[in-house]
Parts: C-alpha cells; structure tokens; sequence
C-alpha cells in the first residue's frame, strides 16, 4: 500500500466517522437507520481492506524471522571482528618485541608504525558501538511490529496466505547466493573437502 | 611539572580492544603500572582499594558508566576525590561535554584517536612528560 493511498484511507474513515457520528446526534431528523447502516458498512469493509493488507505483509515473519536474522547477523560482525583485532594486535605484540630486539633506529622506525596499527585497531570499538545502535533499533521495531499483530490478532489473514517463498523470481544461481553463514549453519572446510573426495 | 611515569593508572572500557589499545599506548609512553576495569563499578572498587594517579575511562558502559563512576569519585568525601579523569568516548555531542565537564572531568577524549592526542591531553592534566 502507498503512503498516498494510506493517508487517503485514513481521511476516508476519518471523513465516515464524522458522518456517522453527525448523523447519530441528528436522529429525529433526515438521517435514517438505514443511511447509518451504510455508513458503518463502508468503514467496515475499509477497515477490513486495511487488515487484509497489514496481513500481506506477514508482520509475523518480520518479528519472528527478518528482524531476528539480521540482529544475529551483526552480532556476528561485531565477533568476528572483535576476533580479527585481537589477532591483528597478538601479532603487534609480537612484532614489537621484535622490534625492541633490533633496537636502535630500525627499531624505533617499527614500534612508530606498530603504534599507528594500534590505533587504528580502534574501528572495532567504533564499529562495534554503531552496530549496537542499529540492533537496538531494530528490536525497537520488533517490539512496535508485536504489538501491531498483538492487537489484530486473529483477524489477521496470515494463516490463508501459507509459507512465504523467498525465492520467487530468482534463478538457480541466484537462489544460491546467501552470503556468509552464521557459524552454527556453516559448514566446514573440513565437510567440504570430504564432499569434494566424494565426487 | 612532569608526570611521574611510576604513578598507577586505571583504564575502564567495555571493549578489551580498547583496554589493549589504550594500554598500549600508555606502555608507549612509558606507564608501567596500568589496571584496568570493564565497568564503572568494577573501576570505583579498584579506585577505593588502590591510589591513582589517572583514571581514563569510557562513557557508554553497563551497568554503571564512566559518568556516573565520575560522579561517585568526585561526590565522595575520601582521598580519592580529586584523581585525575579523562572521560575517553564516541559519545561526541555537545551536551556530553558540558555534562562531563559539569561533573568534574578533566579532560574528553573522542574516540577515534591516536597516541598523540592521549599524550596532549595527559600532558594536559598531569603536566609535561620532558
């Protein structure tokens, strides 16, 4: 649904509310039971049309499966490049001693460049506070999402549009695409080199 | 007047990247003896078993963070009341500054940085290191 039909919607049934409820406090005058009736039969269907499409949207699958998904991925960016500085300043450790060994200008020369790795060691921290950011973000929609199909709860026409197919439209090749996995899904080099034995 | 380089030091940060990274650039430039904390409140524990001469400590901690560590350090009536604070954080807003300071740091630190701003602003605080 667009913003421009949303926003129309919602003037509609702002617009035969106001009908309605104008019509009610003239009982006794030209209003009917009958034109009340049509009224409410309108914002019902309206109302009905707005659920029908919240449910295509399956916000149940945005709260239970996308927003999940891509938290557990960022997680795993913040690991593993936690992983990747710890490594990358393990070996500065080393390099440093080295470097006090050599002494002298040569020395001096490397421990000024191990300095300058080290501080830019510090993207992680960054790095890590800009995705925590985005994680909170997202778990704020999580919540607001839950709340959406808390409160349509079993009018929501989820169950009629059955299993969602996230490869709609892709090619073979394309379907093979997915990026890296999370390490739990992930199989390993050793699982690949046994399967290519296997050809 | 120069900065004693035997004076102990507290570094109090989350990320172990940071404690290294910070820890290291302190080695660098000659401190020695350097603890270091993952929170506020494991930092106010050390500060109140062991004399300091310079906390640097992160804002953005749980459960307790750098300002409210300071808060603690400068609201207490003991020894360790006036140490030396440098509030090292990607919290880079005006208001964070002025709060800081409000509550009696010493110096603020934006993260990123590198070796030679910590130096100036220890240099700041402490004195010169020559």
């Amino acid at each position: 649904m667009s913003e421009q039909q949303k926003t129309y919607q919602r003037e509609q049934v702002v617009e035969i509310i106001n009908s309605v409820v104008s019509k009610i406090e003239s009982v006794g005058g030209d209003a009917t039971a009958t034109g009340i009736f049509k009224e409410l039969k309108t914002l019902q269907r309206i109302i009905e049309e707005a659920r029908n499409e919240i449910g295509l949207t399956r916000p149940g699958d945005i709260k239970d499966k996308h927003i999940p998904t891509a938290t557990d991925e960022l997680d795993a960016v913040v690991e593993a490049t936690a992983e990747a500085t710890g490594t990358i300043m393990d070996c500065c450790d080393v390099i440093q001693e080295k470097a006090d060994a050599v002494g002298g200008e040569e020395g001096a020369a490397i421990g000024g460049e191990i300095i300058k790795i080290y501080e830019a060691c510090s993207f992680q921290d960054i790095t890590g506070q800009r995705i925590t950011k985005v994680v909170t973000t997202l778990k704020a929609i999580e919540d607001k999402v839950s709340q959406l199909v808390q409160v349509l709860g079993d009018n929501l026409p989820l169950k009629d549009h059955g299993e969602e197919d996230e490869n709609a439209g892709k090619t073979v090749e394309e379907m093979l695409l997915n990026g890296p996995q999370m390490p739990d899904k992930a199989i390993t080099q050793e699982d690949i080199d046994k399967l290519l034995e296997d050809f | 007047m120069a900065v004693d380089k035997n004076m102990n030091v507290l570094i109090v940060d989350d990320y172990n990247t940071m404690l290294r990274i910070i820890g290291n650039l302190l080695k660098q430039l000659g401190f020695n003896n350097v603890d270091e904390a993952t929170d506020g409140q494991a930092a106010f524990e050390k500060v109140k078993n062991k004399q300091y001469g310079l906390i640097i400590s992160d804002w953005n901690m749980e459960p307790m963070t750098g300002l409210d560590l300071l808060k603690a350090i400068r609201g207490s009536d003991a020894p360790y009341k006036n140490t030396p604070f440098i509030m090292v954080t990607a919290e880079s807003k005006t208001e964070n500054v002025v709060m800081a300071k409000q509550a009696g740091v010493n110096n603020y630190i934006v993260k990123p940085f590198n070796a030679e701003t910590l130096k100036t602003k220890i240099e700041a605080v402490l004195g010169s290191f020559n």
